[in-house]
């Protein structure tokens, strides 16, 4: 059985402009121990998609479709049992790590109360795991450290606070939405290596939510292409790396300057904007930006199998022709 | 160089702030944001500054601008000493000089329109403009950055990041600037988006034969569009080069730390890469290390590098590096040299 079945996931939020479709249809399944990145654009669903899974959606958004956790369905828990789940089963880390932490306590007595909220730990063992926890992530001085208050340390640090925080409970799943992403590249360096340790050393599941294809290809098994809500494609890392099938994947490789090949002296763009999740496109919702559209395109297309074990939402029957190459024939 | 538009000697800015409190005392101390920067931008140069938050890049942009005032330096523009300059003289030379901002929204007056917003750089500068000319340039200069005129009237809430940035850029030229610093103009705008943006600069650069200071953290995005890269750490040059130079051959044992943070989206080189974390956090600004200010994180330090503070040695025509370990070093690319892909002609 895997670790989380998501079937049909939807995420809408009621405003004043009308109802925005942030999430529509998302399933996807994650094996324990699998790391499994969802890359898109800003407004592609996401962290709401990461939210509603943790129950921490805004209050005018509403969940629908189902997220089962080890079988158990997580959508419309009651507050106290996803609080049960919440921090010692599933965990999550945040973008932004000094704000996400407690400025009104000690580093120590955050981590502390995980423990002893969740696993009725006394003070003493508790502190004792915190510190070897805080070693594990490589934080210097952790008896200093555990007294000290967030706006005293780095954001780097912070970060490596929030990891060890999050593992605290050894969770069979962590949710991490742009760990590093406020982070400068060296920091960032050392949390992905730190990250990509720990799940090999853990079996803690790992789903990482990043814009950053770079991270992705480091540290995911799997790789899910989020756009206006919708799964583009699905597929192992490698292939979708080396052959992007969904037009919108290959723009979104292709749009990103890069130090390990020969510059080219444009960048392929993609061109237009996400469109507004108050009034989806019908058909495909890529089709506007995308330079393959054609008549069908008008319908909605399904996320079909092809190939071992990889998805696609687009009607073209081959994929995408590079479009540098396209350009050289 | 021969002829640079813009030549900064030996610039420093510092800020007092304050320190710890000893009994019931606050210290004051002092940051050294930019410590003795020098460079110099050719006409319709690009040089790009790149290093970690807290390096002093955006200070050094602000002081070129005469946006803070340095503690010592001299910033030369087109032959004359912009520091010093009194308030009028100062204006005029706004007008040659503009910036782009990190937040493509937040730099944009919520209550202006967008006519409002590129038209008031030419109200300002050029108030002997009539309104029709005001509005023909504005109209002009949106479409040449990619917004369509007929949007004139709207706010800037009614557009997307990338259409912000355009508008913040429209707003930057209108004047017909000579020198334009972009401090991390695409650093809050996704791929595709961010990818847009870098070529309408590239374009406008070459089409309005701009001077760009171009201030990054993302170091592809510096080698895709500088001509040259200035490499900054703890507020000093750690190197400068022209961009092959630079990324073919790292001489600074902090700008190889810096590529090799890099990750490559390419999952098989990914994984292969024998990377070796920068250790360490980034000291204290108000208590550099002595000597040599990377020296604390640098593989390669020795005692040497505690005692002197290395100088900014020219090691090849066009190279400077502030490093005396340069026969340790290792040389050459940080990364593989990639197989030639089909992108490139």
């Amino acid at each position: 059985m895997a670790l989380l079945e998501v079937r049909d996931l939807t995420v809408t939020f009621d405003t004043p402009d009308g109802v925005v479709h942030a999430v529509n249809g998302l399933s996807f399944d994650l094996e324990p121990g699998q790391t499994l990145g969802i890359v898109g654009e800003s407004g592609s669903g996401k962290t709401q998609t990461a939210l509603a899974m943790m129950g921490l959606l805004a209050e005018n958004g509403r969940a629908s479709g189902s997220v089962r956790f080890r079988g158990q369905e997580l959508l419309g828990l009651s507050t106290s049992e996803q609080t049960r789940i919440r921090g010692s089963k599933i965990s999550m880390i945040f973008q932004d790590p000094v704000s996400a932490l407690n400025p009104y306590m000690s580093i120590g007595e955050q981590l502390i109360e995980v423990l002893t909220h969740h696993r009725n730990l006394k003070r003493g063992p508790a502190r004792a795991r915190a510190i070897e926890m805080l070693r594990q992530v490589r934080i210097s001085d952790p008896e200093r450290r555990m007294r000290q208050y967030p706006h005293q340390l780095s954001g780097g640090m912070c970060q490596r606070i929030m990891i060890a925080m999050g593992l605290l409970c050894q969770p069979d799943l962590l949710i991490a939405d742009e760990p590093t992403t406020a982070l400068d590249v060296t920091v960032q360096s050392q949390i992905n290596l730190l990250m990509g340790e720990l799940s090999e050393k853990s079996s803690t599941a790992i789903v990482l939510i990043t814009h950053d294809l770079g991270v992705v290809a480091g540290l995911c098994d799997k790789v899910l292409v989020m756009y206006a809500g919708e799964v583009m494609e699905m597929a192992d890392v490698e292939p979708l790396f080396a052959d992007p099938a969904h037009p919108y994947s290959q723009g979104l490789l292709e749009s990103v300057p890069r130090l390990d090949r020969e510059d080219s002296g444009i960048l392929r763009a993609i061109p237009g904007n996400p469109p507004d999740l108050v009034s989806l496109p019908t058909g495909c919702p890529f089709r506007a930006r995308c330079d393959y559209a054609f008549d069908a395109c008008t319908e909605h297309p399904k996320l079909e199998p092809f190939d071992d074990d990889r998805w696609k939402r687009c009607f073209l029957e081959s994929r995408p022709m590079p479009k540098s190459s396209e350009e050289n024939a | 160089m021969r002829n640079p538009v813009l030549k900064v000697e030996d610039l420093s800015v510092h800020f007092e702030v304050d320190g710890e409190s000893r009994w019931f005392r606050r210290e004051r101390e002092v940051v050294r944001a930019v410590d003795g920067v020098s460079f110099e931008l050719g006409a319709a140069e690009t040089l790009g500054i790149v290093g970690e938050s807290g390096c002093g890049k955006s200070t050094l942009a602000r002081a070129i601008l005469g946006l803070v005032k340095p503690d010592a330096g001299r910033v030369v523009w087109l032959g004359d000493n912009l520091i010093g300059l009194d308030e009028d003289a100062m204006r005029k030379k706004r007008r040659e000089l503009q910036l782009i901002f990190q937040d493509p929204l937040g730099s944009l007056d919520p209550r202006m329109t967008v006519g409002q917003i590129v038209g008031e750089p030419l109200r300002n500068f050029f108030p002997s403009m009539s309104g029709i000319q005001v509005r023909e340039r504005v109209a002009g200069m949106l479409k040449m950055v990619g917004i369509a005129p007929e949007l004139i009237n709207r706010y800037p809430h009614e557009f997307s990041g990338g259409q912000c940035q355009r508008i913040g850029i429209a707003r930057a030229l209108v004047v017909n600037p000579r020198l334009v610093v972009c401090d991390e103009p695409v650093s809050a705008l996704d791929v595709s988006i961010q990818a847009q943006i870098v070529n309408l600069l590239k374009e406008l650069q070459k089409k309005l034969q701009l001077s760009l200071i171009f201030i990054a953290h993302d170091l592809s995005v510096v080698q895709h569009v500088s001509d040259r890269v200035l490499v900054m750490y703890l507020g000093k040059v750690m190197e400068i080069a022209s961009r092959d130079q630079l990324y073919a051959d790292p001489r600074h044992p902090y700008t190889r730390a810096l590529i090799e943070a890099v990750p490559i989206p390419d999952p098989v080189a990914e994984r292969a890469r024998q990377r070796r974390a920068l250790g360490g956090e980034l000291p204290s600004p108000t208590n550099p290390p002595s000597g040599c200010v990377f020296r604390t994180r640098c593989p390669y330090a020795t005692d040497d590098c505690a005692r002197t503070t290395p100088p900014l040695d020219e090691i090849d025509e066009g190279r400077r590096v502030a490093c005396i370990r340069q026969d340790v070093v290792p040389t050459g690319r940080v990364l593989p040299k990639p197989p030639r892909s089909g992108a490139v002609e």
